[in-house]
């Protein structure tokens, strides 16, 4: 293997937290970005070709080693790790409205969900899954919410393009169509 | 309707079991009985939404109560005549409806988001650190004594309950009704502004009314009010024996 990939998996190894092409490159700023992308590439490879039990995943806007899917069953049921708490209903209605809104106040957010939102977005908040990015120009300066990279870890997707387009989904809200001439 | 309850030791949470909210529930109704989306029966739907939220013990909620006054509204919105072929006419549902239609959006996405976090958590990094066990608290040892000084010292605490003090405001129906009998036996005919005054308060504004009506049950007057929100005009009649 490539040294410069070598030296990526030690700093991927050694990470706890998906790394970003930004902090790779620091590693060997000689290299530069097409080199890095190449010896990342190298590196998923010879993880995915020599069958090994942990795999380079593209994630949450940067790169980690996670388990194989195969062996969360075993991992789990001997308590050496344990899967991430499932999130609630309210949860994940506030998460969805805070990914496609943001930045986003409670306010609009308790207008779609119906109801008080303030807790859950609390707990979101201590959860690192959503944070204040801005306030609003509105009555009070309203805090205004995003998503952080911790949202895209607990999903798994690589950026927030990969969440499914409006249009995608079957109850998409556009206006009902005009009625066919007869 | 999937909500779960969501285990929180510090502070209070309410959610509520089985809907995250009252568009939820709404939602859960309508596709239940597969109604139109767009062109909902509201007086239909009103009805069911109460009955569930009585059921289920969420009248108790806010949130849920505020979807059923704005339901009741709507119902009667729905009531008012409108003429036929008016253009101008605007579906009052017409916001309900957006917001059913959005909210349903995001439960999809909800959907969406719940099975890529169950994909992804099927995966573990590096460094995983056990979230600290709740330890069940230590047994507690109390005496008696101590426990009654605690008991006296949470007592002390307590506030005076606060009392909200009615004061009676004695309604003056025997002096308005002396007044509105002078004005009948100097005038045939005055308004109700003669009786009480521009600037009157509550107590005589409520005091004249209830007299005018005693007098106009009696038969000393009639009144009359040519159309809503005009003067009332008081006039003379000659008295007749009570019945």
């Amino acid at each position: 293997m490539n040294p410069l990939a070598k030296l990526l998996e030690a700093a991927l190894f050694s990470a706890s937290r998906p790394l970003t092409l930004e902090e790779l490159l620091a590693l060997e700023p000689a290299a530069g970005e097409p080199a890095v992308r190449a010896a990342l590439e190298e590196l998923g490879r010879a993880f995915a070709d020599d069958d090994h039990g942990v795999e380079l995943v593209e994630i949450a806007e940067g790169w980690q080693f996670l388990t194989r899917r195969e062996y969360a069953e075993a991992v789990a049921r001997t308590g050496i790790a344990q899967r991430t708490r499932r999130l609630s209903a309210a949860a994940l209605e506030t998460l969805a409205i805070v990914a496609y809104r943001q930045p986003v106040g409670r306010l609009e957010i308790e207008e779609i969900r119906g109801v008080d939102s303030g807790a859950v977005l609390d707990k979101l908040v201590e959860r690192t899954l959503v944070e204040v990015v801005t306030r609003g120009d509105g009555l009070g300066r309203p805090l205004l919410y995003g998503t952080t990279p911790g949202f895209l870890e607990i999903l798994g997707l690589k950026d927030l393009g990969e969440l499914p387009r409006l249009e995608e989904l079957s109850v998409a809200l556009r206006p009902p169509a005009p009625a066919e001439p007869e | 309707m999937t909500a779960s309850l969501v285990r929180n030791d510090s502070g209070f949470v309410v959610e509520l079991e089985q809907f995250s909210g009252p568009l939820d529930l709404l939602l859960h109704l309508i596709r239940e009985d597969e109604l139109d989306i767009t062109d909902l029966p509201i007086a239909r739907v009103a009805d069911q939404f109460l009955a569930a939220i009585g059921e289920l013990g969420l009248n108790q909620a806010a949130d849920y109560l505020e979807m059923a006054a704005r339901l009741l509204r709507l119902k009667v919105q729905m009531l008012l005549p409108r003429r036929l072929g008016d253009d101008e006419w605007e579906d009052p549902r017409a916001e309900l409806v957006r917001r059913l239609l959005e909210y349903q959006q995001i439960r999809e996405l909800v959907d969406w988001l719940a099975r890529a976090a169950a994909r992804r958590a099927e995966q573990f990094s590096r460094g995983y650190i056990a979230e600290a066990e709740a330890v069940p608290p230590a047994r507690l040892v109390i005496d008696l004594n101590d426990l009654l000084g605690a008991a006296e010292r949470v007592i002390a605490l307590i506030p005076e309950p606060v009392l909200h003090r009615v004061v009676p405001r004695p309604l003056d129906v025997e002096g308005a009704m002396m007044r509105i009998q002078e004005l009948l036996a100097s005038r045939e005919e005055f308004g109700w502004l003669d009786i009480v005054g521009a600037g009157a308060g509550i107590v005589e504004v409520l005091s004249a009314f209830i007299a005018l009506l005693e007098l106009a049950r009696r038969g000393a007057l009639s009144v009359r009010q040519p159309e809503a929100f005009a003067p009332i005009l008081i006039r003379r009649e000659s008295p007749r024996e009570a019945a």
